[in-house]
């Protein structure tokens, strides 16, 4: 067995919450330049579990925050220039909402997927750390003469589970009325924070925007609670995996399109027809791909055997022969549903769920059903 | 009984030719939560170096090579079913696989439990 050697990598940057993970003992991994939480001593899955029955705690300051504040003053005018980069109505997202979106390229490409709140006065954006510079840039170029762009220093975490809102509630009891995607200001333990009642576990929970300096001492007042449990990034996966949710730079990118990536519901009717129909880039490749239907697609697999199947692994319609058909984007082992669990992309023609495809996993293919998302039912706080 | 270890992180207990092969306590840490192990084949023929087993962790899959040449006699079926095993006791109840050892008296490059906690640090 190969264990990779400690290495020592230089700058990596470390979250306000760095030394918390430290003194809870996780273990640190590189992740998008920052040294993040793996896991703790409990480990993946019974971080992974814990969030599913309980609360879990989850670092995500590494994400980008970035405000943008229409220079006219009007929000009409902010959303209307945001929209020139994602295809979701900005317009139509009401003070304390947020929406999930992404920005394209001109070929219809992904260029990362966010949030969007509107908070009244400006927007927050929360972008993938691995991305947020190219964002910030693009941003910048885009929305100069329209938008004043900033990226805030604050520290993001996220409280995921059926216990969340019992926990938070403790601290600040009217975060009990927010529903799924609503966004506001909440007072936990004398701080003002933003919270959204969001996540990416497929699990109620909140994501919470707070000040560097408190971070710890707020994350510490989570902890207290018996409920609560921190869970690092390999939790994180596993359970955005279960719940069919798309990693940026595995399952989605500048190849991949949102209608092949199956996020055509993120785009709304009022961007698809009308005088608000596209302009945003890559809208006339996208938008003719949502009538035509596209021609790859990405589907839920089920590894029909015990192997986990990995991301890279090629996928055949036969069981010998052939050139690959697809390929597995992400995959693995599903704690809660105690057995692997993979997506990735196939043919149109053999996207239909029940479809029996190989996976080539050291030399052999092994056989996986496309199955269909998600893998654990959504738990969100909808009204 | 016999108890060396490889730098690829794996044990031997050897008592006489046969020699009870896992991985060890600082392997499976560094692994974590193991979800999937494979076995080879009772009967299989192992080369020195051969890939002998599968271990599979939540994040990755990892080789287990075959710490010396030899024949495969015996698996721990236990493990297959239930990979935390590993996790658990590496070093006893998770043990891999049985090997009749090709030649006691050739086992080069294994080390005594002092000089594989050297290593280890």
């Amino acid at each position: 067995m190969s264990i990779d050697a400690k290495t020592s990598v230089p700058a990596l940057q470390r979250t306000p919450l760095h030394a918390l993970h430290l003194a809870l003992g996780a273990r640190m991994a590189p992740f998008a330049g920052y040294d993040m939480p793996l896991n703790y001593p409990a480990g993946v899955l019974k971080e992974h579990r814990h969030t599913r029955v309980a609360a879990g705690l989850f670092d995500v300051s590494h994400m980008g925050q970035i405000v943008l504040r229409p220079k006219s003053g009007a929000m009409a005018d902010a959303a209307r220039a945001i929209e020139r980069l994602v295809p979701a109505d900005i317009l139509g997202l009401a003070p304390g909402r947020q929406r999930y979106t992404f920005f394209t390229n001109g070929n219809g490409g992904i260029l990362d997927d966010l949030m969007v709140s509107n908070r009244s006065d400006h927007y927050l954006l929360v972008v993938n750390a691995a991305r947020k510079a190219q964002d910030l840039a693009l941003l910048q170029d885009g929305l100069e003469g329209d938008c004043n762009v900033e990226q805030l220093d604050r520290a993001l975490i996220a409280l995921q589970g059926p216990k969340a809102e019992s926990v938070l509630a403790r601290l600040a009891s009217d975060c009990v009325g927010m529903q799924f995607m609503d966004v506001r200001e909440l007072t936990i333990l004398g701080t003002e924070c933003i919270a959204a009642r969001s996540g990416y576990t497929g699990e109620d929970g909140f994501e919470i925007s707070l000040p560097a300096d408190v971070a710890r001492e707020i994350a510490e007042g989570l902890l207290e609670n018996p409920d609560v449990a921190p869970a690092g990034l390999a939790a994180r996966d596993t359970l955005r995996l279960e719940a069919g949710l798309c990693l940026y730079g595995a399952d989605i990118d500048t190849a991949t399109t949102p209608t092949m990536a199956g996020l055509s519901w993120a785009i709304p009717a009022v961007r698809r027809q009308g005088p608000r129909a596209g302009g945003f880039p890559g809208a006339r490749i996208i938008l003719d791909e949502l009538d035509r239907g596209p021609a790859t697609r990405r589907v839920a697999l089920a590894p029909e055997t015990r192997t986990p199947v990995r991301a890279g692994a090629p996928l055949f319609a036969e069981e010998t022969g052939g050139a690959p058909a697809g390929h597995v984007t992400s995959g693995g082992f599903g704690p809660s549903v105690d057995r692997p669990i993979a997506m990735g992309y196939v043919p149109a023609g053999l996207s239909a769920p029940g479809t029996v495809l190989f996976a080539e996993v050291r030399g052999k293919r092994l056989p996986v059903a496309v199955a269909t998302f998600p893998f654990v039912e959504h738990r969100y706080k909808r009204a | 009984m016999l108890l060396r270890f490889t730098e690829d992180h794996e044990w031997l207990k050897i008592d006489g030719d046969v020699a009870t092969v896992g991985i060890t306590a600082y392997a499976a840490e560094q692994l974590g939560d193991l979800v999937f192990v494979q076995l080879p084949e009772i009967g299989t023929t192992l080369d020195k170096g051969d890939e002998a087993a599968v271990v599979e962790s939540v994040k990755a899959a990892s080789d287990v090579y075959a710490p010396a040449a030899g024949e495969v006699v015996g698996i721990n079926e236990e493990i297959v079913n239930d990979p935390s095993i590993v996790n658990a006791n590496p070093e006893s109840s998770g043990w891999f696989y049985k090997l009749k050892l090709t030649d006691v008296k050739s086992l080069g490059g294994l080390m005594d439990e002092a000089a594989y906690k050297e290593l280890i640090g």
